[in-house]
């Protein structure tokens, strides 16, 4: 994993409640065995026509949208399967943050291990992102905050593992792996 | 100090090192249930990296989401039916448990199944252990008293690799179910009720365990339903404690523990329930006794009303309700009951256990499917196939004109071959009505399966309280 720290970007909102992964990516994409290409399925039944044109009304697809890598989305994103392909396809869109007042637990994982960084603010920033979308942000993570276009700085949480990860693009399985030892005492004692 | 709660209990026997501010838990896992497709990558990325699955023992491997439903005998069969894509998951999966030493419990397997399904069947799932699976139903087994969550797939390659886990501990959550069920209403209804009480994102960040007298008078496969749906309320898993109801199920079963391992297994097995004094983070009541058959008229779970119901109105604010609404081509104000049904679908990691299916043919016995409806009946595994057919519940299913399939999620998630046709409507005993799920452009409502029974036999969105 790259290393992650500031994201300046334009925010595109799709303000929407509870976008489940299905919508993120639907279950008949996940019949890859790869993770290339998979940008293309983010949310497919809402960017594209029957004809597999693309729908002029959906935000992705707007001008506006193009090159934004933060996504502003309505609460409780990312509910509903572990499929770490949505994360995936968000990345592989060009996405590298996403800022909610809620990220669902899974969804939130699976971001932090490849990347995507979830952004948790307060419903009052957050109201004030929806109503005001394309405009210019800035995540740091080293500092837990984001910069409004005025200058004003919002602190976010970060766990501070994750944090760490990203800042240094720590690949987490070679640090479980440091503990190969610990764990084979651990199950000689309780096995 | 508060008394431990089971979730508490079981976390901490797993784990290999403490949490501390600024690294996660090491968390043990005693099973990790592998499918075809949030695998395939993590097997890239053991090849990549030169690693081997640390413990194949504790590894059960299936095929379940994306095989298809109709009888196969041959891989030159399959590939005819499936397309390609899914064909080529098959044969990847088959190919990582050959090159990484896991037995696959795969389409010549009588063991074959949902991982959900099968894991309590063979006796696998047990009390206090934990259990993952790259899949987010895993909640399931806590029904026996197990931790079990779903995982990424990069956290699948790092159990494969270390059998272990990086992990925030959650915060728990009790969910006290008092009360008697009445008659036609099921364990489905009282997790939909719950849903649509807590919300769907009520439990994010929680553990459930599902506590009180009502929840002890409750069958494991009723559990099982009730713990399989914990992530649909946003919850990490959801729990029961282990009794002698479990301790029963799990006897006798060919992964269950035999001998002197079986008293030592049980002696520890009844420590596990949470202590009197165990405090939980959050709390919520259910009178199940007031529960009415649940279903859902909307794109999430947490949309829900009682069968008898008025679809509500939504807020003018609420966009998203006004979407779902829109999705569902239902309207505000009305009954759903009454709506036509164009698919009934009984099955699913949530409902598809012989308790499911015997629900079903008691409505279906005698009766017909109503024309221009097709009804398809799922088994979980091979054995829910095998243990129906010596009951002779395929032969009431199809005479009622409705389909008895091979195991599988099937239309639970459309990515097998079974899905609902865009603008159709389908009553369906599984677990997600999101937009599309069934299908592009499905329309789903969740049931007990006695409510799918009977919306089949009527035609229409039916209460199955008058067929009891
Ligand atoms: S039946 Fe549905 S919910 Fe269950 S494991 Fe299969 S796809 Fe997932």
């Amino acid at each position: 994993m790259d290393p992650v720290n500031k994201i300046t970007s334009r925010t595109v909102v799709l303000p929407l409640d509870d976008v489940d992964t299905d919508q993120i990516i639907p279950a008949r994409f996940l019949r890859t065995t790869v993770r290339e290409g998979i940008g293309e399925n983010l949310f497919a039944d809402w960017r594209y026509q029957k004809d597999g044109s693309q729908r002029v009304d959906f935000i992705l697809n707007q001008p506006s949208a193009q090159g934004a890598e933060i996504l502003v989305a309505g609460r409780n994103f990312g509910c509903g399967s572990s499929r770490e392909h949505a994360p995936w396809a968000l990345l592989d869109q060009g996405f590298r943050a996403v800022i909610s007042t809620e990220i669902a637990d899974i969804f939130s994982n699976n971001s932090l291990k490849n990347g995507l960084l979830p952004v948790i603010v307060d419903s009052k920033t957050h109201q004030w992102l929806l109503d005001n979308p394309n405009i210019e942000l800035t995540l740091d993570v080293e500092n837990k905050q984001l910069t409004l276009p005025d200058g004003k700085t919002v602190s976010f949480p970060i766990e501070n593992f994750s944090r760490y990860c990203l800042l240094n693009g720590v690949d987490q399985l070679g640090f479980l792996m440091e503990f190969t030892e610990v764990i084979s005492e651990f199950e000689a004692q309780t096995r | 100090m508060s008394g431990k709660s089971l979730f508490d209990k079981v976390w901490d026997m797993h784990i290999v090192a403490s949490e501390t501010e600024d690294v996660p838990a090491i968390l043990y896992i005693d099973l990790h249930l592998v499918h075809e497709v949030t695998s395939p990558q993590a097997f890239d990325a053991l090849r990549t990296r030169g690693l081997t699955v640390r413990r194949p023992d504790l590894t059960l491997a299936t095929m379940d989401h994306s095989t298809p439903t109709v009888p196969i005998n041959s891989l030159q069969e399959l590939k005819v039916i499936s397309e390609p894509e899914a064909f080529e998951q098959i044969i990847q999966m088959e190919k990582n448990c050959e090159d990484f030493g896991l037995k696959l419990r795969g389409f010549d397997s009588d063991e074959r199944g949902i991982v959900h399904v099968i894991g309590p069947e063979l006796g696998a799932t047990q009390p206090g252990k934990t259990i993952v699976c790259g899949d987010s139903h895993t909640s399931t087994h806590g029904a026996l008293g197990a931790l079990a969550f779903g995982i990424g797939t990069t956290e699948v390659c790092h159990v494969l690799a270390t059998q272990c886990l990086l992990q925030r501990k959650p915060k728990t959550f009790a969910v006290n179910l008092v009360g008697q069920l009445q008659p036609g209403v099921t364990a489905k209804d009282i997790i939909l009720a719950i849903i649509g009480e807590i919300g769907v994102d009520g439990g994010t960040g929680h553990a459930i365990e599902y506590r009180g007298e009502a929840a002890s008078r409750l069958s494991i496969e009723e559990r099982m339903t009730i713990c399989n749906m914990a992530i649909e309320g946003g919850a990490r898993t959801g729990m029961f404690a282990p009794d002698d109801t479990t301790f029963e199920y799990i006897a006798g079963r060919p992964l269950a523990p035999s001998g002197t391992a079986w008293d030592t297994s049980l002696s520890n097995w009844r420590l596990l329930p949470s202590c009197d004094d165990a405090k939980f983070d959050k709390e919520a009541t259910l009178n199940i006794s007031e529960l009415k058959p649940m279903i859902t008229f909307g794109t999430n779970p947490g949309m829900v009303i009682p069968v008898d119901g008025v679809i509500p109105t939504p807020s003018a604010t609420d966009t998203g309700f006004a979407k779902a609404l829109d999705y569902m081509q239902l309207e505000a104000g009305q009954p759903l009951a009454g709506t036509p049904v164009d698919i009934v679908f009984i099955g699913s990691c949530t409902n598809s256990r012989l308790s499911d299916l015997r629900a079903a043919a008691s409505l279906f016995k005698g009766r017909k499917v109503a024309d221009g409806v097709r009804a398809l009946v799922v088994p979980g595994s091979a054995k829910v196939k095998r243990d129906a057919e010596a009951e002779n519940l395929p032969a009431i299913f199809q005479a009622a004109g409705a389909e008895w399939r091979e195991p599988g999620c099937s239309m639970c998630l459309a990515m097998n071959g079974d899905f609902v046709p865009a603008g159709k409507l389908a009553v369906s005993t599984s677990n997600r009505n999101f937009e599309g799920r069934q299908g592009k452009g499905a329309r789903t409502v969740l049931a007990s399966p006695l409510t799918a029974a009977a919306s089949a036999i009527n035609g229409v969105v039916s209460d199955p309280r008058p067929f009891i």
